[in-house]
């Protein structure tokens, strides 16, 4: 494995390395005492003194944690790309430090110059890790096991048997079960070999056997695909579009750029990527619990519409909530509803001043909705009129006088509005906010109280306005409408593989073991042929006996357990020794 | 409705069998931790010599020169965990079908049914090995969990709002509650390997005879590397948790992510595991550090758990409170 730091090896997830340390790092040899002097570096000296610190684990470590800190302020701030509105109430409210937090991106943190360092380094780090490791692995995955050690005395996991098959049966028995069933996919990776006789020890046939390259190999995807996700990412933010638009009964919107109510898009967005397809919606359903436990709780919304291809081509669709309508490649998501009641406003000349659907925005679960009218368009010299006030499919007076809505559905439809006179403010051309009534400049309608008029009026029904200003009437249906989202983001597919494939990379490379497995077969003093198999495990395995009693219950023969203690060395036991399996 | 009812009473049945499980498990640590002073001395003795080479010292076994401590009470413990297990398990069937749905949809349910998993993982791990040294940590978490549900997070079965109305409710919290019961055990098990630590060390506070039951637990590293695959399993779960999150959150929210303060603190959870995973492999960083690192996770898990649901006001609002 390459040493990311002249003291440090870097292993994958968990494991402490006993194999591999002292494996010497890509290309470099390993720096002991790793810091050295900064003065006598010089430049180039200096980024590789750098170069080093970033790649370390110890530097690692730190940017994940410093990454999990600074993850935190975003769950606590208001964040703009959430909920801007909060933003501005926070400034509001805290104009000193709202205005500091802001300049340090608080209100932005998720693409803040400071996070977004903190994760580019990381996966800078990350990256140099990565590649000389991958490099190293590639070559470890065209090594041979290692030589049989001569002496299994010291090894965590041993075992022995005595039988009369011939060492080289044996040893081939015992390679064929290390090597398993699936030739495509061998378990262990074995060698065998042959060793001359040396001192006491007879000549024998030996196997050497290594299992768990995919613990490395699974490690490597999972960071590599890390780095797959976060360019997945990154150019789906590039290449995305998202429209929301808000469609009542009957209605349609078509897919461009001009029909959306807010459009936002990616630098690389193009607009041929906007296919134009059409669609209406025909028909608004919702279902609310009416049972005691969940009153009012919503079950269910659905949009029926109606998806107008740009060949002709017409078919009816459903859009819920969680089942996204795709058309082209953009999905299409049911956002919010609400009720669009049709208002038309009379002046006091009797002229139609407005007329159309009014969008009124839910404010409770009960769909207390607000809205606002404007009526800009009245007889020359008239004052200009504009109303603010609520829509209550179940109407409902409160004890304070107040009134709201005790149901979503619209069993007692009310509509109750505040009248302003004076200038709108609409005709200098200023963008307006089409769901806020600005007062700044409207006097509002009294009784001879001096309190607030309000008018109500309920489905069908046409009522006098005050002060003579004329009527308004409330349409006899009430339009639902519909808020829809529409996104695409041509990299989705890319990002859910990789997330995939991080997974997967994640799961092999925690739970694939790294194991060790020589055998040696002689021929003993009666005659006989011992067999000694011992194991060794990356960091602690409690499977590793059983991997080495396996691997001797593939012996041949008439086997026994062995009864003469391997010279200078106490017998193997018979029985599986436990010592080191037990550890963990 | 008399579904739910019967659900919440086998719900404080098994509250209680826990409460009685924490007795035993308590009692049976006392009376190791009175079994003899001199058994202390032996294990500290033994301890320091096997620093050197830690794997030839045996674990799961009382010390030699103790005499065989009677640990009768830790299986009456046990065999009152497994009750507690099977009440909450039949407590939490019969609470789904009187909501119609997955029972996890509130944090009631997650609750009731993250006890179940940690209790439940704690009897299943010990099946295969010696843990009862947990048992009194995780049924005291496990009572704990059930009681705060009881009384502070409950609410009535009932269907869910569209929003939730996909399997991925299934299996998105099912894996979320299961990786957190996981983490439950896991950190119960680090903060022994750091109270055993620091006895071993000869802390002032942990050296004294009360806390002489230390010594009957596994040694840190043996701890340490239990503590580990239990995380290895619950990370992998929470991985896959917010992946299945993500791919919800793509048909339901109509993004996939959009830092969320349920998806940043689950980031914060899955980034402190990961560092946790990284720092065992460090030189220097490794054993009882490593272990500060579990603890600043569960934190994290705890925090994302409570106290966003509580406090914060995201699009994972479905206390119901």
């Amino acid at each position: 494995m390459a040493g990311r730091n002249g003291n440090e090896t870097y292993v994958p997830e968990g494991i402490a390395d006993e194999f591999t340390q002292g494996a010497p790092a890509s290309g470099e040899a390993p720096r002991p005492g790793g810091r050295p002097a900064a003065p006598a570096l010089g430049l180039v000296g200096t980024l590789r003194w750098v170069w080093r610190q970033l790649t370390s684990m110890r530097v690692a470590l730190m940017l994940l944690m410093l990454l999990a800190v600074a993850a935190v302020p975003g769950s606590v701030l208001p964040q703009r790309n959430q909920d801007a509105a909060r933003v501005i109430e926070y400034l509001a409210e805290h104009p000193t430090a709202g205005e500091w937090l802001d300049r340090f991106g608080f209100f932005d943190v998720y693409s803040s110059v400071w996070f977004s360092a903190i994760y580019i380094l990381l996966f800078v780090s990350l990256v140099g890790c990565i590649l000389p490791r991958s490099a190293a692995h590639y070559r470890a995955l065209r090594g041979r096991p290692p030589r049989v050690p001569s002496r299994f005395t010291r090894f965590p996991a041993k075992a022995g048997a005595v039988t009369d098959a011939s060492p080289r049966d044996v040893a081939d028995a015992v390679a064929a079960r290390l090597r398993g069933n699936l030739t495509w996919l061998p378990t262990f990776r074995v060698d065998r070999g042959e060793e001359p006789a040396r001192g006491a020890r007879p000549a024998a046939e030996t196997v050497s056997a290594e299992r768990g390259y995919l613990r490395e190999t699974g490690n490597l995807v999972f960071h590599l695909a890390l780095v797959g996700l976060l360019v997945s990412v990154a150019t789906g933010q590039l290449q995305h579009y998202r429209g929301q638009a808000i469609v009542t009964e009957g209605r349609g919107f078509a897919n461009a750029v001009v029909d959306y109510d807010t459009f936002e898009k990616g630098s690389w967005f193009r607009p041929q990527s906007l296919v134009p397809f059409s669609m209406t919606l025909d028909r608004f359903d919702s279902e609310f619990a009416s049972d005691t436990v969940a009153f009012a709780q919503a079950r269910d919304f659905t949009a029926h519409v109606t998806v107008t291809e740009p060949s002709g081509e017409q078919r009816p669709e459903q859009i819920k909530v969680n089942h996204p309508l795709v058309v082209d490649g953009a999905k299409i998501y049911l956002q919010g509803n609400g009720f669009a009641p049709e208002i038309t406003v009379h002046d006091a000349e009797g002229e139609v001043a407005f007329s159309g659907r009014v969008t009124f925005i839910p404010e409770d679960t009960m769909y207390t909705s607000r809205g606002v009218v404007k009526v800009p368009d009245v007889s020359p010299g008239l004052d200009q009129i504009g109303f603010v006030g609520y829509f209550l499919p179940t109407a409902e007076a409160t004890e304070d006088g107040s009134v709201r809505s005790a149901f979503p559905q619209p069993v007692d439809p009310l509509l109750v509005l505040e009248v302003y006179t004076g200038d709108l403010g609409l005709d200098d051309g200023t963008p307006q906010n089409v769901y806020e009534l600005d007062t700044a400049s409207l006097e509002p309608a009294l009784d001879e109280q001096g309190q607030r008029v309000k008018v109500l009026v309920r489905p069908g029904e046409t009522v006098d306005l005050p002060d003579g200003l004329g009527t308004l009437t409330l349409g006899e249906d009430l339009p639902r409408y519909v808020a829809l989202d529409l996104r695409h983001d041509p990299s989705l597919t890319y990002v859910l593989v990789f997330a995939l494939l991080a997974l997967a990379g994640l799961t092999v490379s925690l739970f694939t073991p790294r194991r060790r497995v020589w055998a040696r077969a002689y021929t003993g003093p009666d005659g006989s042929t011992v067999v000694e198999v011992a194991g060794l495990a990356r960091g602690d395995d409690a499977g590793l006996q059983a991997e080495v009693d396996r691997a001797l219950d593939a012996v041949p023969g008439d086997a026994r357990p062995p009864d003469v203690p391997e010279t200078g060395t106490p017998a193997a036991p018979a029985t599986p020794d436990r010592t080191g399996s037990e550890k963990d | 409705m008399e579904l739910a009812n019967l659900s919440v009473l086998l719900v404080w049945g098994a509250a209680t069998a826990l409460a009685v499980a924490l007795v035993a498990f308590s009692i049976d640590l006392s009376r190791l931790s009175g079994a003899r002073v001199e058994a202390r001395d032996a294990t500290r003795e033994r301890v320091a010599v096997g620093a050197g080479a830690v794997a030839d010292a045996p674990r799961d076994v009382p010390p030699a020169d103790a005499a065989p401590v009677n640990r009768r009470f830790a299986g009456i413990g046990m065999s009152v965990t497994w009750l507690a297990s099977a009440l909450l398990l039949v407590a939490v069937v019969l609470r789904g079908i009187a909501a119609g749905r997955a029972p996890w949809a509130n944090m009631y349910e997650f609750t009731v049914v993250g006890a179940f998993v940690a209790v439940t993982v704690f009897a299943v791990v010990s099946t295969r090995r010696d843990v009862r040294f947990l048992g009194a940590f995780v049924t005291f978490l496990g009572a704990i969990f059930l009681v705060t549900a009881q009384t502070r997070f409950f609410v009535e079965a009932m269907g869910v709002q569209p929003a939730l109305q996909k399997y991925w409710l299934v299996i998105h919290v099912g894996v979320a509650i299961v990786a957190t019961g996981i983490f439950t055990v896991a950190f119960v098990t680090s903060v022994l390997q750091l109270l055993r630590d620091a006895r071993d060390n000869g802390s002032p506070v942990l050296g004294s005879a009360r806390w002489g039951w230390l010594d009957h637990t596994p040694a840190p590293a043996a701890l340490e590397s239990l503590s580990f695959r239990l995380n290895a399993v619950a990370f992998v779960l929470w991985t896959f948790t917010i992946i299945g999150g993500a791919i919800w959150a793509e048909d339901a929210w109509g993004r996939y992510w959009g830092w969320d303060p349920k998806e940043v603190w689950s980031f914060i959870v899955w980034v402190v595991y990961a560092a946790y995973l990284h720092a065992r492999t460090t030189r220097g960083w490794s054993g009882s550090r490593a272990a500060w690192f579990v603890v600043a996770g569960y934190a994290s898990v705890l925090f994302n758990f409570t106290g966003v649901n509580l406090i914060f006001d995201g699009k994972h609002s479905y206390s119901g409170l």
